[in-house]
C-alpha cells in the first residue's frame, strides 16, 4: 500500500479484526462453564479482566484441579505483556485522567496490533479504539451466549472440549513461534511442565515450566537488538 | 465457589492494573533490555506449558489420548491460517470422533 490509507479503510479493517476476534468469546464462555465456572464468573472475567489469554489460562488451571490462586497467578503473569503494549501506545494515545483509566481496559493484543501498523498517529488511535471497543462489545455478548450454552452440555470430554482448550492455547501461542529460539523455548516449557505433572499440585507445572523457559531464554538467547545493551 | 470468585477478582484487578501501568509509567523505567526480553519470553513459556498440560495431563498422570489428535488437527489448521473459531471446533470434533470410535 503506497497510497495513504483512508479512515474508512482503517475502520473497516478494525471492524473485521474486531468481529472475528470477538466471536470466539463464545468459545471462552462455553469452555468456562463446562470447566466449572458459573455463567457470572465467566462474564465477570470477560467484562473485568478482558484479555483472552489470561482468561483461558485461569480457566485451564482451575478446570484441571489447580487452586484459583495458582490460576490467577498464571493469568496475571500472562497479562504482563499488556503493560508493554501500554508503554508503546502511551505516546500515541496521550491520555490523562478518566480517559486513561477507561482506555487502559482495551489495551490488548489486537487493539495494539491495529494501532502500531498505522504511521499516522490519528489513524493509529482510530484503529486502536475501533478494534478494542468492537472486540469488547462482541467478546462480552458472546461470552454470555457461550456460557449459557455450555451449561447444558453434559460431558465436555465427549464432545472434545478438553481438546478445544488445548487448541485455544496452541492458537494463542502460534503467532509467537516466529523464531527458532522461541520454538525451542516453547518445547522446553512444555517438557518441563509435563515432567512436573506427576510430582506437583495442578497448576504449578505451568508456572514453573513457563518461568524456566524465561530464565533459559534470558541466559542463552542472544538479544535481538543487541545495540540497545549498555 | 467463594474461593473461585476471589480468583476471578484477582485476575480482573491484576490484569487491569498491568494495562493501566503501561499507559501510566515513563517508558525509560521499563525499557531495560532484560525486562523487555523477559516480557517477550513469558507468553511463549506459559502458553507452551498450558498447551502441554491441557493436552497431555490427566490429574497427576501424563497420558496420550484423543486430545493429541485434536491438537494435530489444530496445528495443521493454524499452519493453513484457518480462522480461530473454525480451528477450535475442528479440534473438538476430532477428539470427540476419536473418543466415539474408542480411541
Amino acid at each position: 500500500m503506497s497510497e495513504s490509507t483512508s479512515d474508512r479503510q482503517v475502520i473497516a479493517d478494525s471492524l473485521g479484526v474486531g468481529i472475528g476476534v470477538g466471536l470466539y468469546g463464545v468459545s471462552f464462555g462455553a469452555l468456562a462453564t463446562t470447566g466449572g465456572l458459573s455463567v457470572w464468573q465467566a462474564c465477570a472475567l470477560s467484562l473485568l479482566a478482558f484479555t483472552g489469554a489470561s482468561q483461558f489460562a485461569f480457566l485451564g488451571v482451575v478446570a484441571a484441579g489447580g487452586s484459583p490462586a495458582t490460576g490467577a497467578l498464571t493469568a496475571v503473569l500472562l497479562g504482563v505483556r499488556n503493560t508493554f503494549y501500554g508503554i508503546t501506545l502511551a505516546p500515541v494515545l496521550r491520555l490523562k485522567g478518566w480517559r486513561r483509566l477507561a482506555t487502559a481496559h482495551v489495551v490488548i493484543d489486537e487493539s495494539t496490533a491495529m494501532a502500531v501498523v498505522r504511521d499516522d498517529p490519528r489513524q493509529a488511535r482510530l484503529g486502536f479504539y475501533w478494534t478494542g471497543l468492537t472486540i469488547f462489545l462482541i467478546w462480552n455478548v458472546m461470552t454470555l451466549v457461550g456460557a449459557v450454552a455450555g451449561e447444558s452440555i453434559g460431558d465436555p470430554r465427549a464432545i472434545g472440549l478438553d481438546a478445544a482448550v488445548a487448541a485455544a492455547f496452541l492458537g494463542l501461542l502460534w503467532p509467537r513461534l516466529d523464531s527458532p529460539s522461541s520454538r525451542l523455548l516453547a518445547l522446553l516449557a512444555a517438557a518441563v511442565a509435563l515432567g512436573l505433572v506427576p510430582f506437583t499440585p495442578p497448576g504449578a507445572p505451568i508456572i514453573i515450566g513457563g518461568l524456566v523457559a524465561v530464565l533459559v531464554g534470558l541466559r542463552f538467547v542472544p538479544s535481538a537488538d543487541g545495540d540497545r545493551d549498555d | 465457589m467463594t474461593e473461585l470468585w476471589w480468583g476471578v477478582l484477582a485476575v480482573a484487578v491484576g490484569c487491569y492494573g498491568l494495562k493501566l501501568l503501561g499507559l501510566s509509567i515513563p517508558e525509560r523505567l521499563l525499557e531495560h533490555p532484560v525486562t523487555v526480553r523477559a516480557a517477550a519470553f513469558i507468553p511463549v513459556g506459559l502458553l507452551a506449558a498450558l498447551v502441554a498440560v491441557q493436552g497431555f495431563a490427566d490429574g497427576s498422570e501424563v497420558v496420550v489420548d484423543a486430545r493429541l489428535a485434536g491438537l494435530l488437527v489444530a496445528a495443521v489448521l493454524l499452519w493453513r491460517k484457518v480462522p480461530f473459531l473454525v480451528m477450535l471446533i475442528a479440534a473438538a470434533a476430532t477428539a470427540a470422533l476419536v473418543r466415539a470410535l474408542g480411541g
